[in-house]
């Protein structure tokens, strides 16, 4: 691990302009995946601004019925946040199907966005990368890829996004609150992410030195009825094979309205807009669940190693959809 | 042979004497011993798996504040004995596989010499490597004997004949994964070189071998070289010497008078200090319509690194388990350019077991019979390879002891004939065993303190299994006092040599010296002794040796409950029973026990070290990518044994339990998947790609 410098920022806009100054630096939060990077020299920053404590710690209520969480929050609190477990279901499931108590104690909101993937050639500087160093080529596209994408991925990369709680989120219609050098924006959590493409450096649409203050949740009437579910290949403490987020509202045997994500699938949480669309109008039964699926993972393109992703997938989307259906 | 004939200490479930020092955290483990002005050692890996090294740039490295030296195939101290390749650390440019140390940072803290470790640059001149197991390949050959000194192949009767005629036949191909040991304690150590004499605190699981091991590398007298290991936290039969205790020897060379800590990363213990051959393992049985086994075949293929052979005796449990007309083992190894394979826990029999019993639970279906009954009625008299008697064999016992314990009656044959909500549910039975092992070499010296004390010395290791309390209890009953006087010194070589903890020999081996040291104390000083009276005696060989074959046997039973759609394993209960001998602490044995089960659980469902061809490496190197299982994957563990009385084994009447737990575990598992789903998986391990439909 080289030597780098650390500052800790006064404030948000502070911590921003510092690192807009810096060539090759990070933010700095709970460092559960950051302080690993640097360990095995993946990422080797220059500069690190820490912004633990200049985001807010704090869930609060929106008018719109919505909820704000704060940057810092930890995925701990937000799992256990009362609201959040009653009106947003899955966003807590997530968060406790995620890492190990240790981690979810310091990770926060903000960071567990922006963690990297776990493709294990990423991990493995002996070996090519794109995401690592442009340029080198794609070692998984034609390696161990057990664990890979199989949606919208390019010759140029075929990592997976690791996070469960960015699938929950993209499935609620979560919003990040971005603070930049050059002011203020919103970017859906669904469009934060990337696609690959001909830059797999790059996870998502951030610029240099935007820094998360927070996320809102859309108040949205059927997220009570909202799950989430990832399947891997222990019990817990690890990485999704495939997960699904959903929330669901049927009246009358009908799908009145519906949101799905994947995780596990694709470079960034694959939101199922086709199977929504599949979904919405339709009856709410398992021929209809399973059909959506199928139109969801109709241009799914499975590596050497990952083709159960598939039926697992759609699998998993359906029983999903079909319990939903059961509880309302 | 004399025994222990009234055990009072032997059988009591004492807690561990060790366990105030290791829960405080005063229990000192090689790393943790304080020096002044330590230098920290980390290594270079060669990035090709074969090759020269062509040249290294050391510049930028030695240029970084702290550094104190690089060692390189140039600079570094030539050792006096070659002859192991896997041993001979940075001798020569040469490159066997990829991983191997091609140079070494010396620095003042571990951070320099980790970041100079990634600034030094290495040229090289690679060559095409080969690491591709497969059982296709003309290259495949019969090693002289298989581990340690098994014959490779056997045959009885003859198989082709009673196989060809057989009225059921199975003929079946189960494959198993590279598996690395991973004990949480990596191997580490801390070498000091103060003039000839070298000193190595070590993580080591014999300290008796590894100062004869570098004694021989570096052509230094026995006398110069000592190796202090009281703690092990973990060694499962990777913790020989390999070359990462060679390499801190040589940088404390470099540095005569600053003692050099070299722990390795979670990462560096996937390559260069062993691992679990992959197998592929033909498994052809023959049964008459009455179930009774006429054709046995077990042929296995493994791997080898081409710098040192090992070969695992994959098939050798099967040249004991059941009786049968004819009985045929065969392996082959392929020699790849991989770093060398090694033991772990139960090598040989964990792979070996798990084909034999799945193949016995598939040809129970075949014949139509529980697998229970057709294990009883293939039971054999006397050992299948030897003709020998057993000095005990229980296996009937703990399969119906394991039976009542777990509720098998009733089973009913049919697969995925059971749903509860989304969860298939199924059950697996199969049988263990580990031979008896006794290794040469152990001495004990036992000495009067005065006050009813008693100084008990041998270099024994502790590596987690229980050795500092189960040794006192040995020495009480040996010497007819109480545990509490016993004061135990072990893991030192300035005590009296000992074998290593390996092959579930220690308590037979070590505890054998301690006996025999006992007597001749008691014959020679009586039962009044006086301060300061000492005896000491190396365990002398066993009468019954080849008398007897000489094994435990256990049974395990696994429930598996498989979600129907996302092919996810659970295993909410397993039952365990085991005959090996007299049990001596049945608190520590328990452990044993269900350390090994929760190992057989990890290598049916989770372990497989995910080799690249393109690179030659193990890609899944840390424990995101490689699963062992967590606390939440392992269920209820009901753990028995039955009472065997052996005194043929030695004088404890014991047998060794560190790695019969895992044995039959993963085919109990495996079976178990089958009963629940109707999918017979023969590739470990078994995950939700495999069960998918």
């Amino acid at each position: 691990m080289r030597s780098f410098r650390y500052y800790r920022a006064g404030d948000v806009p502070g911590a921003v302009a510092t690192l807009a100054r810096e060539r090759a630096g990070a933010f700095l939060a709970g460092g559960t995946n950051l302080v690993d990077l640097m360990k095995v020299g993946v990422t080797e920053p220059e500069v690190l601004v820490d912004v633990r404590r200049l985001t807010s710690a704090e869930i609060e209520d929106l008018p719109d019925g919505g909820l704000r969480i704060g940057a810092a929050v930890t995925n701990s609190d937000l799992a256990a946040d009362r609201r959040v477990r009653h009106r947003y279901p899955a966003l807590s499931q997530a968060l406790l199907s995620g890492a190990s108590g240790q981690l979810r104690n310091l990770a926060t909101t903000g960071g567990n966005l922006l963690q990297r993937t776990r493709c294990v050639y990423f991990y493995d500087t002996t070996t090519p990368c794109n995401k690592r160093e442009p340029g080198t080529g794609c070692s998984a596209l034609d390696g161990r890829n057990k664990d890979h994408a199989i949606l919208g991925a390019s010759p140029h990369c075929v990592a997976t996004h690791p996070s469960d709680m960015a699938v929950a989120m993209t499935a609620l219609g979560a919003v990040a609150r971005i603070q930049g050098p050059g002011g203020e924006r919103q970017i859906p959590v669904a469009e934060l992410h990337r696609l690959p493409g001909q830059e797999p450096q790059r996870d998502t649409t951030l610029e240099h030195a935007e820094l998360i203050t927070a996320v809102d949740l859309p108040p949205l009437p059927f997220s009570p009825n909202s799950r989430y579910r990832k399947v891997r290949e222990r019990a817990s403490y690890a990485f999704a094979l495939v997960s699904v987020a959903a929330a669901l509202q049927v009246r009358d045997g009908v799908v009145r309205d519906v949101r799905i994500a994947l995780g596990g699938v694709a470079h960034r949480p694959w939101r199922a807009w086709k199977a929504e669309d599949a979904l919405r109008g339709g009856p709410a039964a398992e021929d209809s669940f399973r059909a959506a699926a199928d139109a969801e993972l109709a241009e799914a393109e499975p590596l050497r190693e990952n083709g159960y992703k598939v039926p697992l997938a759609r699998n998993l989307i359906t029983r999903m959809l079909l319990e939903l259906s059961e509880e309302r | 042979m004399s025994t222990i004939t009234a055990p009072r200490a032997v059988g009591a479930s004492l807690d561990r004497r060790d366990g105030p020092e290791k829960v405080t955290g005063t229990a000192r483990y090689a790393y943790e011993y304080r020096f002044e002005n330590p230098l920290y050692l980390f290594p270079v890996p060669s990035e090709v798996a074969r090759g020269r090294v062509a040249s290294v740039d050391a510049s930028r490295a030695e240029a970084l504040r702290g550094v104190v030296a690089v060692l390189t195939h140039e600079n570094a101290p030539r050792l006096a004995d070659t002859s192991d390749r896997e041993l001979a650390v940075l001798q020569d440019g040469d490159i066997a596989f990829r991983g191997q140390y091609v140079a070494a940072v010396i620095a003042e803290t571990l951070e320099t010499a980790r970041h100079a470790a990634s600034l030094v640059r290495v040229s090289y001149e690679p060559a095409p490597h080969d690491v591709d197991l497969r059982a296709d390949r003309d290259d495949l050959y019969a090693p002289e004997r298989v581990n340690p000194v098994y014959p490779t192949d056997t045959e009885a009767g003859d198989f082709e004949s009673e196989f060809s005629s057989a009225a059921v036949q199975l003929d079946q191909t189960y494959v198993t994964p590279m598996e690395h040991n991973n004990p949480m304690e990596p191997h580490t150590t801390v070498a000091l070189c103060d003039g000839s004499d070298l000193t190595l605190y070590e993580s080591a699981q014999g300290v008796t071998s590894v100062r004869q091991t570098l004694a021989r590398v570096f052509g230094l007298d026995r006398d110069r070289v000592r190796v202090v290991a009281p703690y092990v936290g973990g060694g499962f039969g990777s913790k020989t010497t390999h070359a990462n205790t060679v390499l801190a020897a040589l940088a404390a060379q470099v540095v005569p008078g600053r003692p050099v800590k070299f722990a390795l990363t979670r990462q560096q213990m996937f390559c260069g200090v062993g691992y679990r051959t992959p197998t592929i393992q033909r498994v052809r049985l023959g049964a008459g319509q009455d179930g009774r086994l006429t054709a046995v075949s077990h042929d296995v293929i493994e791997q080898t690194a081409k710098i040192k052979e090992f070969a695992e005796q994959t098939a050798v449990a099967t040249r004991t388990m059941y009786a049968a007309a004819s009985l045929r083992t065969t392996h082959r190894l392929a020699a790849l350019d991989v770093p060398v394979a090694s033991w772990m826990r139960a090598p040989g029999e964990a792979p070996g077991m798990y084909a034999l019993e799945s193949a016995m639970d598939e040809m129970a279906a075949a014949c139509g019979l529980d697998p229970i009954e057709f294990r009883i009625r293939n039971e054999p008299e006397t050992d299948q390879e030897t003709g020998r008697p057993y000095s005990s064999r229980n296996l009937v016992a703990c399969l119906r002891e394991g039976a009542r314990r777990f509720g098998w009656a009733g089973r009913g044959a049919r697969p995925r004939a059971r749903l509860d909500g989304r969860w298939l549910v199924g059950t697996g039975v199969a049988s263990s065993t580990f031979p008896a092992l006794r290794l040469p070499g152990s001495v004990a010296r036992i000495s009067y303190a005065g006050e009813g004390r008693y100084i008990v010395e041998t270099a024994a290791a502790d590596i987690g299994t229980g050795t500092w309390t189960t040794l006192a209890q040995i020495a009480a009953d040996a010497l007819g006092t109480s545990v509490e006087d016993i004061d135990l010194r072990i893991g030192d070589t300035t005590l009296p040599e000992a074998s290593i903890a390996g092959g579930s020999s220690g308590m037979a081996s070590w505890g054998s010296a301690i006996f025999e040291a006992a007597r001749v104390f008691r014959g020679r000083h009586g039962h009044d002794p006086s301060a300061g009276d000492r005896a000491e005696a190396a365990a002398p060989d066993n009468p019954d040796a080849g008398k007897f074959a000489m094994h435990a046997f256990g049974a395990c039973f696994a429930e598996a409950r498989v979600d129907v759609d996302t092919g996810e394993v659970r295993i909410p209960r397993m039952t365990g029973v085991f005959a090996a001998g007299r049990i001596i602490n049945p608190k520590t044995a328990r452990s044993q026990f269900m350390g090994g089960m929760t190992w057989g659980l990890s290598m049916a469902l989770h372990e497989e070290s995910l080799v690249d061809a393109r690179f030659g490496h193990v890609v899944n190197h840390d424990f995101a990518g490689y699963h062992i299982p967590t606390h939440a994957d392992a269920g209820q563990f009901d753990i028995a044994w039955v009472d065997e009385d052996d005194p043929y084994v030695n004088p404890m009447g014991s047998k060794g339990i560190g790695e019969i737990g895992i044995v039959g575990t993963a085919a109990a598992i495996a079976n178990a998947v089958y009963h629940a789903t109707g999918i017979r998986v023969r590739d470990l391990p078994i995950t939700p790609a495999k069960l998918l439909r």
